[in-house]
């Protein structure tokens, strides 16, 4: 069975920021709650790069392990989904993840913030795929067409590559060799202090 | 409710289920980006998504909804030209899929691309036809808003003249559209029509036209796959043109290019450049010169290609012996060995192109520019092959097709030009009696020491340009070289904000006694000054809610097929042109050669039945070959385009033909022309889309020797330079019909193209010509020869006919360097277009009144990935205007913390004109270097600390409006097209 993941190709990440609006488009998502966004660091400065984050759907998701309704559930594709009717909208969650991923429609330091919203892979929720219910509550079910997250399938310079963990590994493998420089990939360097000349 | 999915059918539940449900159709979908390339191993698996392990279809259960039909656009931004796939159900657009197929874009969008959908939902669009009647707005029919309309315009052309109404279309425009509206303005009797090139690229459609032919971008984003080096030069691809960047950066990748990025600011092109040069806004010719000056000491030059196909390289070697290193450095702020580095490898390393936008156009010496770089390209031999040229990004979705078809004070459709064979040629097309279009124009009283002009004299004068409209309106009628000032101004899908001194503008504004506004939203013209009467709005509907084609940067044409019936009460350009033509009385003959059909405000007019009516006079350009058809079997078949070649599949319906059918694609659509994928490129075939550098400047110039005396220079080509199975083997001029008789051709014409040259040439028959022989005869025989219709000739240096024949370095008007300005002041004070132009005056004044040391920050200014142009379309946009929601101003840290502003705090920036002043937030960043700033120009609606949003019928303001960058620029005008210089001023930023 495949293992969907996302990888952003900083390399080619222009920050043009379709991946954000193609999911608004798709996901009808309101203003203010950001499925995904585009990270830039070193912004402006030699040595630039940008990034396009979104819930990563974790291995071992640390959102499940904290969240006390227990909404969380793991697809037989690896991809992390939760259940709304369940979502008691704490925030835990939020504070859980590395990756900023949880949204919450309400701001507010006491009581819930409503209930929470996040990428859900283009595959939905836990209702019947591809019924109204499923679409108000999490968006579209393209994974369940057969289609991939409309994120990546837009992204203007083929950075952001979605797919099964291993094919788009063996598309970035192909890319860096091509390239001929270490592998670029962002936070390699953190990892790796490996010194990279672009 | 959900209209997105179809929801019956559905009773697997969970999503692991679903996932071995796959629909026949997606397996279509798999196999289909198999076919296409797109997943075929290797390197090209690395520019594409693959579908993953998904488990393979047991039954076909889910699908789109019943129904649901899939219909192709284009993106209406910018001038890549990506694809659209829209599903729409029950005539609602419901979903947005990628277009893997475009050899374009393969699926990709950028921000704007993506979001597309909301364009023809959106709540903000004008809903109906409304007037303003003592500052309310009232809704109007559409009958009684183009009857009211066109009484005012009769009311003031018997006052002031036709001249007075000043045209003002779009880049947003179709093909068709654009014809339209030009041929509007003729029949109106005017040549005071423009569009968004005036302020984008018209310096470089004047400037590179006058190089070697055309005005056009030579290859295209493709073929920069094969580049070796690549120089951006004030192009910021990466958030004006974002999908370029993947067909940049797979070459980069694979060829292992140099990717060099000249500009002002560190911007997110130069993060991914191998080498960033900064300089100062403004320089361009000193960096171009100090290039050429390593170049020709080094002896790096292509002295073959310079022998053979350029003219006038020596008196660049004598300029560019100005530009020794010191010089260069103390002018443009870059380090002597970067300069060399960079030069060495653009000359050495090649295939090499040279990318430009607006950085380079929009000085007052943007021509200049334009023809320096162009100037380098030919010294390397950068041009007219694969991975070479002059690469020129330009802004809108079909700001190339509407300069093409002569959205342009100095032309007719297809750079005909205003003389009487060019007023002959589209009479002759259009079916119109030549006199009368004679008759429409104004006479042009003697005025301001300048003789009076005829009816005929000032048909084949240029009209006035859309940057200075204001000051038509403003000046003293006698400065104005028109019957009268400027009275009304009647504006097509154009923004208010997009050029200089807006201060002045909103004066202009007041002095219109009419002003209509054509667009899908409200733009700044509405809310901009304190006007109460006598401004209209129509609604205008978007390209995606009628047909037609467009024309993207690299000359391709693209079908677009109708998504959705105009929404509310919007109609098309079309319908919109048609109508006011009847109320002025001239539609019968105007629409006679068209198909009509009913629309939503009456009849109008097919795209289809316009683009043949172009393909039949559009010879100059070769857009004759681009049949509705021919572009619609493309659009059907974009699978089967090579993505670097643009050549379609052998076996394939569109086999041999390049994408789109590039213009040139010469004859009729008969002939099946492929297109010209590369400009001349000598390499191919005439008829297999090659050519040669086009002589349009004579065929000999005269040249004095040092010991006076003098010898002619040939300006055709030369050691033979011809293209390929070319049966002249040299240079030649353009065909005529007394050229085909001296070579003996003539007897290949068949005799129904005879009678038609015979009936175009009359007594003067030899005198028919390529472009005004309607029958393609000349064009085709001279094809079947192996020879290019308009000639083979050099491409030259030294523009003689223009100001500063070989360009030379001038200090902007605002320039920061007040002691450069006496060695390289700007040019004297002259007239451009109709009204003076006051360059020397100006910068002299600023320098004696010490601008540079009370508005010590050079200010230049740009494009977000998010917006576009004006921005009110964008900015109306809920899903692009959450992503920025402010306007504001780059500033160094430097110069922020001498200021006291922090980073996101509000600051005053200050302009030297006007006292103008505007309220913005502070950005403070490194990107741009000390002394400089930088604005974003797609913001409005806030006008000098004041909010606007008052002035907009109420519902229809844009989510975000801010203060315009263009009430803080300044004056300056190119001496050639009066582009603006939009790019260098300078400013003061305080905290607010």
């Amino acid at each position: 069975m495949a293992r969907m993941k996302f990888l952003c190709d900083a390399d080619r990440c222009i920050e043009c920021n379709a991946c954000v609006t193609a999911c608004k488009n798709e996901n009808d998502v309101p203003w203010g709650i950001n499925r995904r966004r585009v990270v830039t660091i070193n912004d402006g400065k030699p040595g630039e790069r940008s990034v396009s984050m979104a819930c990563m759907h974790c291995t071992d998701a640390p959102c499940a392990a904290v969240c006390p309704v227990d909404c969380f559930y793991t697809t037989a594709d690896a991809v992390v989904l939760h259940n709304k009717d369940l979502c008691i909208g704490c925030g835990y969650c939020f504070y859980a993840c590395p990756f900023g991923a949880p949204q919450y429609p309400k701001v507010s330091n006491f009581g819930s913030r409503g209930k929470m919203d996040k990428c859900t892979y283009c595959s939905g929720g836990p209702e019947v795929d591809l019924s109204p219910a499923e679409f108000q509550k999490y968006g579209s079910n393209r994974l369940a067409e057969g289609k991939l997250p409309l994120c990546a399938e837009m992204c203007s310079t083929k950075s952001l590559l979605a797919g099964d963990g291993e094919v788009i590994a063996q598309i970035y493998k192909e890319r860096v060799v091509k390239r001929g420089y270490g592998s670029g990939a962002w936070g390699w360097q953190t990892a790796y202090r490996e010194t990279i000349t672009i | 409710m959900l209209i997105k999915r179809k929801s019956a059918d559905v009773q697997r539940g969970r999503l692991q289920s679903a996932l071995g449900g796959l629909a026949s159709g997606v397996m279509d979908r798999r196999s289909f980006l198999r076919r296409s390339g797109l997943v075929a191993g290797g390197v090209a698996a690395a520019g594409a998504l693959q579908i993953g392990s998904v488990r393979k279809a047991e039954a076909a259960v889910y699908g789109p909804a019943t129904g649901t039909k899939v219909v192709k656009n284009i993106c209406t931004h910018c001038s890549v030209g990506c694809t659209v796939r829209a599903e729409v159900a029950n005539g609602v657009w419901v979903g947005q899929e990628p277009a893997w197929e475009s050899p374009i874009n393969r699926g990709s969008h950028c921000a704007k691309g993506a979001s597309v959908r909301e364009l023809v939902h959106g709540d903000r669009r004008i809903k109906y036809p409304m007037k303003l009647v003592d500052g309310q707005w009232q809704r109007l029919s559409w009958d009684q808003a183009v009857s009211e309309i066109g009484d005012k315009m009769m009311e003031i052309r018997a006052k002031s003249g036709a001249d007075s109404v000043y045209l003002l279309g779009s880049a947003k425009f179709s093909n068709e559209g654009s014809y339209l509206f030009r041929k509007f303005a003729a029949f109106w009797g005017t040549n005071n029509v423009d569009h968004q090139a005036r302020i984008c690229h018209s310096t470089t459609v004047a400037g590179v036209a006058n190089v070697w032919g055309y005005g056009a971008m030579t290859n295209s984003y493709n073929d920069i796959r094969n580049s070796k080096t690549v120089i951006f030069m004030g192009s910021n691809a990466a958030e004006a043109h974002p999908v370029s960047m993947q067909h940049i950066l797979t070459g980069k990748e694979e060829q292992r290019a140099n990717v060099i990025v000249f500009d002002p600011r560190l911007t997110r092109t130069a993060a991914h450049a191998t080498d960033y040069v900064r300089f100062r806004s403004g320089t361009d010719i000193a960096v171009i010169w100090g290039l050429m000056w390593h170049i020709f000491q080094n002896g790096w030059e292509d002295k073959a290609f310079i022998a053979a196909r350029v003219h006038g390289m020596d008196d660049v070697r004598k300029e560019v012996a100005k530009y020794d290193p010191k010089t260069v450095e103390d002018i443009t702020g870059i380090p002597g060995e970067q300069l060399k580095r960079v030069a060495q490898t653009f000359a050495t390393v090649k295939p090499a192109t040279f990318v430009w936008c607006m950085g380079v156009t929009q000085h007052s010496v943007g021509t200049a520019n334009v023809r320096a770089i162009c100037t380098l390209l030919l010294a390397t031999g950068n041009v007219g092959s694969n991975g070479t040229g002059a690469n020129i990004f330009r802004g809108h979705c079909n700001v190339q097709g509407a300069t093409d078809f002569g959205l342009d004070i100095s032309n007719l459709p297809c750079y005909y030009g205003l003389v009487e064979g060019a007023w002959r040629h589209w009479s002759r097309v259009w079916g119109v009696d030549y006199d009368y279009f004679v008759s429409r124009f104004d006479e042009v009283p003697a005025k301001g020491g300048r003789a009076a002009r005829t009816r005929k004299q000032n048909m084949e004068t240029s009209g006035h340009t859309s940057t200075r409209w204001f000051d038509a309106a403003n000046l003293p009628a006698e400065q104005v070289d028109q019957k009268d000032n400027l009275k009304a101004m009647f504006v097509m899908g154009h923004g208010g904000n997009t050029i200089p001194r807006m201060p002045d503008a909103v004066k202009g504004l007041e002095k219109l006694e009419l002003l209509v506004v054509c667009d899908p939203h409200p733009t700044n013209f509405v809310s901009l000054g304190g006007r109460k009467n006598g401004t209209y709005i129509l609604p205008i509907c978007t390209q995606f809610e009628t047909s037609g084609s467009r024309t993207c940067s690299n000359r391709s044409v693209q079908w677009g097929e109708k998504v959705v019936e105009p929404i509310f009460e919007s109609a098309s350009d079309y319908a919109v042109i048609y109508k006011l033509s009847q109320k002025l009385g001239f539609a019968t003959e105007m629409f006679r050669p068209y198909e009509m059909v009913q629309g939503k405000i009456g009849l109008e007019p097919t795209a289809e039945s316009i683009l043949r009516e172009i393909n039949r006079g559009g010879w100059s350009t070769g857009y004759t070959g681009q049949s509705p058809e021919r572009l619609k079997l493309h659009m059907a078949n974009q699978d089967k385009f090579d993505i670097v070649t643009l050549r379609g599949a052998k076996g394939s319906p569109v086999e041999n033909d390049f994408y789109g059918l590039p213009w040139p694609c010469w004859g009729t659509p008969e002939y099946k022309h492929p297109g010209t994928h590369i400009l001349y490129n000598t390499a191919l075939a005439a008829k297999d889309g090659g050519g040669t550098f086009r002589p349009r400047f004579g065929l000999t110039r005269e040249r004095t020797l040092p010991d006076g005396s003098k010898v002619e220079d040939t300006l055709l080509a030369e050691g033979g330079s011809y293209s390929l199975n070319s049966d002249i083997k040299d240079g030649y001029p353009e065909f005529t019909m007394g050229v085909l008789k001296k070579l003996g051709w003539d007897k290949d014409l068949t005799p129904a193209e005879l009678a038609t040259i015979s009936w175009i040439g009359g007594n003067t028959i030899d005198n028919v010509s390529w472009s005004t022989d309607l029958s393609g005869g000349i064009q085709r025989v001279a094809m079947e020869h192996g020879c290019v219709p308009y000639g083979n000739g050099k491409a030259r240096a030294n523009a003689w006919n223009l100001p500063d024949p070989v360009p030379v370095h001038r200090e902007p008007i605002y320039s920061p360097r007040v002691d450069l300005v006496a060695k390289w002041p700007a040019r004297p004070d002259e007239r451009t277009l109709r009204i003076p132009n006051l360059h020397t005056s100006v910068q002299k004044a600023a320098v004696e009144k010490g601008i540079a040391k009370s508005f010590p920050i050079v200010l230049t200014s740009g494009r977000l990935v998010e917006y576009e142009g004006g921005g009110e379309e964008t900015r109306s946009n809920k899903w692009l205007a959450e992503l920025q929601q402010d306007m504001f101003v780059e500033i160094n840290p430097a110069d922020a913390a001498a200021r006291g502003i922090r980073d996101g705090s509000l600051v005053w920036v200050t302009g030297p004109e006007n006292n103008s002043k505007a309220r913005v937030k502070a950005l403070v960043t490194e990107r741009v270097g000390k002394g400089a700033a930088f604005m974003p120009f797609h913001f409005g609606g806030v006008f000098q600390g004041v909010d606007q949003r008052g002035n907009y019928p109420k519902g229809l303001d844009p989510i975000v409006v801010g203060e315009s960058v263009n009430t803080i620029t300044t004056y300056g005008y190119d001496p050639v097209t009066a582009m603006h210089e939009g790019k260098v001023t300078l400013c003061q930023i305080a905290a607010a």
